[in-house]
């Protein structure tokens, strides 16, 4: 399996410069990424596809997968499923406020709990927004989120710690984000409708 | 659920609304739940994640593009990291009084580099993710924002990732 996340504390995020190392032959695999914006080919040999489209071979294809997998440049490699047609259209993003002393522990238990979608580490807005460790709850109603919120706090010891609870209540735009042109170059997908 | 015949180079749109509304059957649900733990790496990968499923390779590439098709699926494919391609992303809230919500919102996504957007019930109501190509842009767009809107932006970057997993049970 490709980087699959598991339950793991993802590592800090350090910049890279080795994108592109196992083949030499930079417009083949700056092709080869832009092929793979439209995701992988439904076909049986889809590595395959991609090379001959690409002038690569099959095996310089997969080995350069993996290595933008191993390097971390490709986050995950998989679907995306559109949880609100699943039935998941509750969501709430649960802010805490932790002193900085604790925030790796809390931020670990919280990961290990398997009950949240996402736990990061943000920077507070000063003293109107004083929250810095936030995670996002999904749940097919309002109740299991808050159920599971409640499950949450007492297995990490959070009860009296201070957080908010932002259920989204309209979705203004939702768009993936797509990566075109050159590796630096990162533009949303277009046209976008909520 | 019916199949669609195109089948290469899924056109994936996460915007895209669905035409048709069909429900998922039970293979449906194991196909999502299985390749959300990721796909393999090899030759042939649908037909290794075929055997898994115990199906053949050529339903599990029907019921992917139906899936697709039908706006279950929004991805299927290697998701970049933006911050190791050189780019940046952010989150971004307002604290908006309700009637400006609207306006404020279309202010919001007026700008191509705002990828989410959502009203969440706070008193900080306005909640969006920014993705640009260069660390610097976020500045632009926030400032932007403000200055368009009349109200402050809080840009609040992440400084750390603990947990990446979203999975969705089918």
């Amino acid at each position: 399996m490709l980087n699959q996340k598991g339950r793991h504390p993802v590592p800090d995020l350090m910049p890279s410069l080795s994108c592109n190392l196992p083949v030499d032959r930079p417009s083949a695999i700056h092709h080869l990424k832009l092929l793979l914006q439209e995701g992988l080919p439904l076909v049986a040999q889809p590595y395959q596809h991609l090379a001959e489209q690409t002038g690569l071979t099959e095996a310089e294809v997969i080995r350069q997968l993996d290595h933008w997998c191993a390097d971390n440049l490709i986050r995950r490699f998989g679907i995306v499923i559109n949880h609100h047609r699943i039935g998941y259209t509750s969501n709430a993003m649960v802010v805490w406020q932790i002193p900085k002393s604790k925030i790796d522990q809390v931020g670990s238990d919280i990961s290990a709990t398997g009950l949240v979608s996402l736990c990061y580490q943000r920077q507070s807005g000063g003293s109107q927004w004083p929250y810095n460790l936030y995670c996002m709850l999904h749940g097919k109603h309002r109740q299991e989120v808050l159920q599971r919120l409640k499950k949450l706090q007492t297995s990490c010891h959070l009860e009296d710690t201070p957080h908010a609870v932002l259920f989204s209540t309209r979705q203004f735009k939702q768009c993936g984000g797509r990566y075109n042109g050159s590796i630096d170059s990162i533009r949303q997908e277009r046209p976008c409708r909520q | 659920m019916q199949t669609m015949t195109s089948n290469s180079g899924n056109k994936q749109n996460a915007c895209r609304a669905p035409d048709v509304q069909p429900s998922l059957d039970e293979l449906d649900r194991q196909i999502i739940n299985h390749l959300q733990k990721g796909l393999p790496v090899c030759d042939t990968p649908y037909a290794k994640a075929a055997e898994a499923l115990n199906i053949t390779e050529t339903t599990l590439l029907e019921r992917l593009n139906t899936l697709i098709n039908t706006g279950y699926l929004t991805r299927f494919g290697p998701m970049y990291h933006a911050e190791r391609l050189g780019g940046a992303l952010t989150l971004a809230a307002m604290k908006v009084p309700p009637s400006a919500v609207a306006t404020v919102a279309d202010i919001i996504n007026s700008h191509p580099e705002v990828a989410h957007n959502y009203e969440r019930d706070h008193e900080f109501n306005l909640w969006f993710v920014i993705a640009t190509e260069h660390p610097h842009q976020i500045e632009e767009v926030t400032t932007a924002i403000a200055t368009e809107s009349g109200y402050p932006v809080f840009n609040l970057p992440k400084q750390r990732e603990f947990y990446v997993g979203l999975y969705f049970h089918a």
